[in-house]
Order: structure tokens, then sequence, then C-alpha cells
């Protein structure tokens, strides 16, 4: 039989035969005497192990566990959430801009020097799209009249939507698409056919071109007749006032509406590239006489304006995550300063075990660490999750950047830890003699 | 035989006004394979000999060696592996952790000695078949009758192989069928060449035993080996 109690530092070499029937100590007593504090070793703890023993406090408190990590779970999904969902956001519009480019521009009369309304020339259309890079230039102009269901309908009861008139080629500048039917021509510039926008044909009550129905347009004076809805518009984030609008051609409203050709919104279309040149002629081809009574803006920026004022309150409610989480951590601290009172046996005998203070420092830690990591991860699918439905409602594309997920998660850790410390150092400092007595 | 135990003029003072004199300067010698019972009314200081012995606290006069290690200037991580690989503790409420089966309490009497997984509990599985628990190795305490655990805490007390049983009113929470049991069995290990070191304050748990040491005051006042000798 080896040295074992008698030299061994660290050496639990093979078990004698019977682990206690035979103490191993007797052949080396006489060495014994000899043995010094350097030989004794230390007690170790391997990590694997720590993590186990940490996890037993939690296993034998299921309930208190689950709730206790659900205050962290709630706090990582709000942030989980806050950030997908702004992501998946961001996604979508970004996706939305790449699809409607950054190529168009929108010309508008604004006020003169005096304060009046200005109106651009009626031949403004037709200069814009001389404009070397444009690709499109079309124009639409308010006509005074409105439009309703039917005759009976008192005429007060526009429902918001404007009646205009536009070129053929408007909703290739706008890039708009059709939801239903199709779009006013050139073949037949006479004929009372209307297009509505997406919110006007929803005010009116009409889904689809297919059963041919018809609206009934009046001028100021009253005298209406029916038009034929040939399309029906779907939204158009670029040009939002066509989402209102009955779009009728010029023509038509030239003859029953004494419309102009003067362009109440001027949509220019070119080379995303070009555009910052063509901005800069734009006004001045336009409305050589007062190009500082041109309003020129690029619908785009909108756009990417949004996404990026989402960024703001996307920041405040990941604040308030925050706190969510920090209160969640409080929760872990409470809890594990109760359960270091409720185990001073364990905590003793495990002294009594070996484990040095370090050892239960590293148990308790382990602990909350834990507890927090198990809340966290199911904080980071409970995120993900509702960014899923969220998005999905949305009809938008999902985006949970891994970051988030892998941050959730960390941050979850961190908190656990921070939450333990104070904890974990009474279980520490707590004397093993007397934690190993009943109080 | 060679001594296990040795304590020369041992007084630990507890700090307060005026201090409170546990021990009061104890001199006891323990053999390898020795069978002792420390006995003494509440207040006389054995559970602070009990500590002392333990390496759970140090003295704080005079010199401690157990298995040959002095535990007077060793610092917390030293003192905790003297008691995790010198001493095996067998305590009146058995602390078993609860949460944890019969293997795996067990086991835990290896695991700050940094063995495997494994290994701690293939030797756990033989230290339970040696006290009679081979059936019950994956019952929690809870399932467990007071005499069961407190074979379960033998078995972890022994699964390092200690230089020194030390049981704390081993039979203080049985009846006295399994109290009897549980002394039968700590004979058995003493037989088999274990040293015992029992702490009670009763005197016919005291009468069964090879050696008594009878304590008063913080003093040893009687030791039936001391008049044999």
């Amino acid at each position: 039989m080896t040295g074992m109690s008698g030299t061994g530092d660290i050496a639990f070499a093979p078990m004698p035969g019977l682990p206690f029937a035979e103490p191993s100590s007797n052949g080396d007593r006489d060495h014994a005497t000899t043995v010094t504090a350097a030989t004794v070793g230390k007690s170790r703890l391997r990590p694997s192990d720590a993590v186990r023993v940490g996890s037993v406090g939690l296993r034998t408190r299921p309930l208190r566990t689950l709730l206790t990590a659900l205050g962290i779970a709630i706090g990582i999904a709000a942030m989980i959430a806050v950030v997908g969902i702004s992501a998946s956001s961001r996604a979508d519009l970004l996706a939305q801009i790449d699809d409607l480019g950054t190529g168009l521009l929108r010309a508008a009369p604004g006020q003169s020097m005096f304060g009046d309304q200005s109106t651009l020339p009626e031949i403004a259309r037709a200069t814009a799209s001389r404009i070397g890079p444009v690709t499109d230039a079309a124009g639409l102009t308010y006509a005074t009249a409105t439009v309703r269901r039917t005759d009976y309908i008192d005429d007060g009861e526009t429902g918001g939507i404007a009646v205009v008139a536009a070129d053929p080629n408007l909703l290739a500048a706008t890039r708009t698409n059709l939801a239903s039917g199709r779009y006013l021509d050139e073949s037949s510039p006479d004929v009372p056919n209307v297009v509505l926008g997406f919110d006007a044909a929803r005010r009116l009550g009409i889904k689809s071109t297919d059963t041919h129905p018809r609206v009934w347009i009046a001028d100021s004076e009253g005298l209406g007749q029916w038009f034929d809805v040939i399309g029906i518009l779907e939204e158009s984030p670029l040009a939002p006032e066509l989402d209102s609008a009955a779009i009728m051609g010029y023509g038509v409203a030239d003859a029953l509406y004494e419309t102009t050709t003067s362009p109440s919104t001027l949509f220019v279309r070119a080379e995303p590239s070009q555009i910052e040149a063509v901005r800069n002629v734009l006004a001045r081809s336009v409305y050589p006489e007062a190009p500082n009574e041109v309003d020129v803006s690029r619908p785009s920026d909108a756009l990417e304006a949004r996404a990026k004022t989402d960024a703001a309150l996307r920041n405040l409610l990941l604040g308030l995550g925050a706190v969510a989480l920090l209160v969640g951590g409080v929760g872990i601290t409470n809890v594990m300063v109760i359960s270091v009172l409720e185990r001073r046996g364990e905590i003793g005998v495990r002294r009594a075990l070996g484990a040095g203070r370090r050892h239960i420092l590293t148990q308790f830690l382990a602990e909350a660490g834990l507890l927090s990591f198990l809340g966290g991860t199911a904080g980071c699918a409970l995120g993900a999750g509702v960014t899923a439905i969220y998005a999905h409602q949305r009809g938008w594309v999902l985006d949970v950047p891994i970051a988030a997920l892998a941050g959730g998660a960390g941050v979850a850790l961190a908190v656990g830890l921070l939450a333990g410390v104070s904890p974990a150092i009474r279980a520490a400092r707590l004397d093993p003699a007397e934690a190993i007595r009943p109080a | 035989m060679t001594a296990v135990l040795e304590l020369h003029g041992v007084v630990k003072e507890y700090p307060g006004s005026p201090p409170i004199r546990a021990l009061a300067g104890v001199d006891l010698t323990v053999d390898s394979g020795e069978f002792v019972v420390v006995v003494g009314p509440s207040g006389s200081g054995k559970s602070t000999l009990m500590n002392i012995v333990g390496a759970l606290q140090r003295p704080s006069e005079g010199t401690v060696r157990i298995d040959g290690v002095s535990t007077s200037s060793l610092r917390d991580g030293r003192l905790s592996a003297v008691r995790g690989r010198r001493i095996g503790f067998v305590f009146q409420q058995f602390h078993l952790i609860e949460g944890m089966t019969a293997l795996e309490n067990v086991s835990d009497g290896l695991l700050y000695a940094g063995v495997k997984r494994r290994q701690r509990a293939e030797r756990a599985k033989e230290a339970l078949k040696m006290v009679g628990l081979g059936d019950r190795m994956t019952h929690r305490p809870g399932a467990l009758s007071g005499g069961e655990r407190q074979r379960v805490a033998i078995a972890r007390a022994l699964i390092a192989d200690p230089a020194i049983v030390l049981a704390d009113e081993p039979t203080g929470n049985l009846d006295s069928a399994n109290g009897a049991a549980i002394m039968a069995l700590l004979h058995d290990l003493n037989q088999a060449g274990r040293t015992v070191v029992l702490i009670t304050h009763d005197r016919d748990i005291a009468a069964s035993a090879p050696r008594q040491v009878a304590m008063r005051d913080g003093l040893i006042v009687d030791d039936s080996k001391s008049i044999a000798a």
C-alpha cells in the first residue's frame, strides 16, 4: 500500500480494496511525522464540478428558481424584442428604399416672397422631362371636384379623397404598383375613367375592379357624372398623396373641371447617381422666373429618416428593458441572500468536506450565474418569439441580430454574477464551526 | 503505534468581555487505531475540542498536529484540505445535502480533492455498499430513515480515507435501536483499524469505548488511558 493520507498531498491512488475496512496509513506512520504543511496540498474544485455544485440549489427549489429566472427573462426578452423589432422594421424600410429607389425628386410650388401661394408654370412637366438624366417627369394637379360612391350621398361627404389629374407615367415615376385593374393610358384621354389610391378605394368600399364599380364625381356646382373605376393602387410610400386620391387624365379633368396643367406636385425620376445634379437644376428648369418659389425634396429621405428616428425610440425602450433587468438582478441578490441563510448547514458541511472559502464563493457565484443565464436564455427565446410574431403580423422580414442574442445571454450572465457577489462573499465568510452547528 | 492526533497545551479563547476561555490548556494524544470517546456536560469545551481536532478552528495557543500536520499556521486553503482529507466528519444532524441522492452526497466527500466525477461515483458506490445501503443509492435524504441517513453520512466520512473519523454525537438524533446499530458500525470500523474520536455527553455511550476522556470547564479531568498506564 502506498502512502496515502500519510504522504500523499493530492494523491488519490486506487482505493485500498475496501474503502474503509483497512485504513491506508498504518504502514507509513513514521513517515507521517515528517509531513509538513507544504505537502498537505490545497483543496481544489474542478470547473465542471463547480457548475454542477452550483446547480444543486437550483434543482432543489425549482419554483423559486423559475420565478427568480423569470425576472431576468422578462428583462432580456424586452431588450431582445426591442432590438429585434427595430432591426426587422429597419430591414423592412431599407428593403423598401431599395425597392423604391432613391432616384425620385418631388417639386411643388412653394410661397412667393410675399407669402402668396405660388403656382408652377404649365410647361413645368415638359421642361423637367428635358433635363438630361431625367427618365420620367409626371405631374399631378388637384381638381375642384368631389368623389362619392353614388350621387345620393351628400356632396360634403368627400371622405378626404382628393380628385386629381395626373400623367400616364405617374406610376412609373413614383414606383407605385397596381393592386387591381389597369392605369390610365394615353389612348383614351377623354373617357371618364378613374384610378383610386389605396386609401381612397378602401374609403369608398371598392376592393376590386372585377365588378366594374363606378363612382360619382361632381364639380363645385354639384354637376356630376359616373366614372368607371379601372384601377386600384397599392400603397405608395414615396408619394403618400396618391393613397387618398382619385386619379383621372388631364384631358378629362380639363374638359369637365377646367383643371389647368400647372402641376400641384411634380415627380421627377432620374438615375440615383445623377440625383444631386438634377436636384441642383430642377427649380431653375421648371420655374426660371422664380426658382426660389419651388420646394424640391427627395421622398426617400423621409424613409431613411424614419429608419434613423426609430433608433431614438429603440434606445428608450432598451433603457426600460435594462431597468427590468436591474430589477431582476436585485431579485437574484435577494434570493441568494435567503439561500445562503437557509443553507448554513450545507456550507458548513462542505467546509468540513474540504471546501475552502473560495470554493464556497465559487459555488454561490455559479448558482447566481446559472440562474441568471437560464433566465437570459429563456428571455432570448421569448424575445425572438415576440419579434417573429410581430414581424409576421406586419409582413416584415424577421431580423433578430445574432449579436443581440449572444449579448443578451452574456449580459444576463454578467448581471447574475454581479448579483451573486455579495451573497457569495457572505457564504464564504461563514465560520465553518458556526455554520455546522444548528443556530 | 504512532500518533495521528497530538494536542499540546491547547488554549482556545473566544473574543468578548471578558473573553471566553473554552479550552484552558488541553494535552491529548490519540494513536492510530484508537477508539476515543470525549465525554462531558454541555459547556465543558468538548464542542470546541471537536472544532480544533477537526481543523474547523485553529487554537489560540498551543500546538495541534493532525496526522503529522501542524494546523496552527495554516491558511484557509490548506486548513480546508486537512479537513477534507485527514478528517471524516459525522454529525448529530447528519448534514446530508437535500436535493442530492445518497450516492451524490457520498461522492461529495471527494469533491474538493479534485477527483473525477466517475471515480467519485465508483468509490461512493463501494462505500454505500459497505454501510449496508447498496439498495438506497438513488434515494434522497428525505426518503431515508434517520439511521440510514447517518449511515450515508458515515460512508461520506470514509470515502476520502481519513486518518481520523470524528463523530459529534452521532447517535443524538436516533432512537436507541438505530443508535446502537450506528455505534456497532463505528466499532466495526475501529476493529478494522480506523481511528475514531467520538464526542458525546452520554455516559452510557462513553462506557462502551476502550478509552474515555472526560472534560469539564475546558480541561481534561480524566483520561482512562493515563490511569491504565
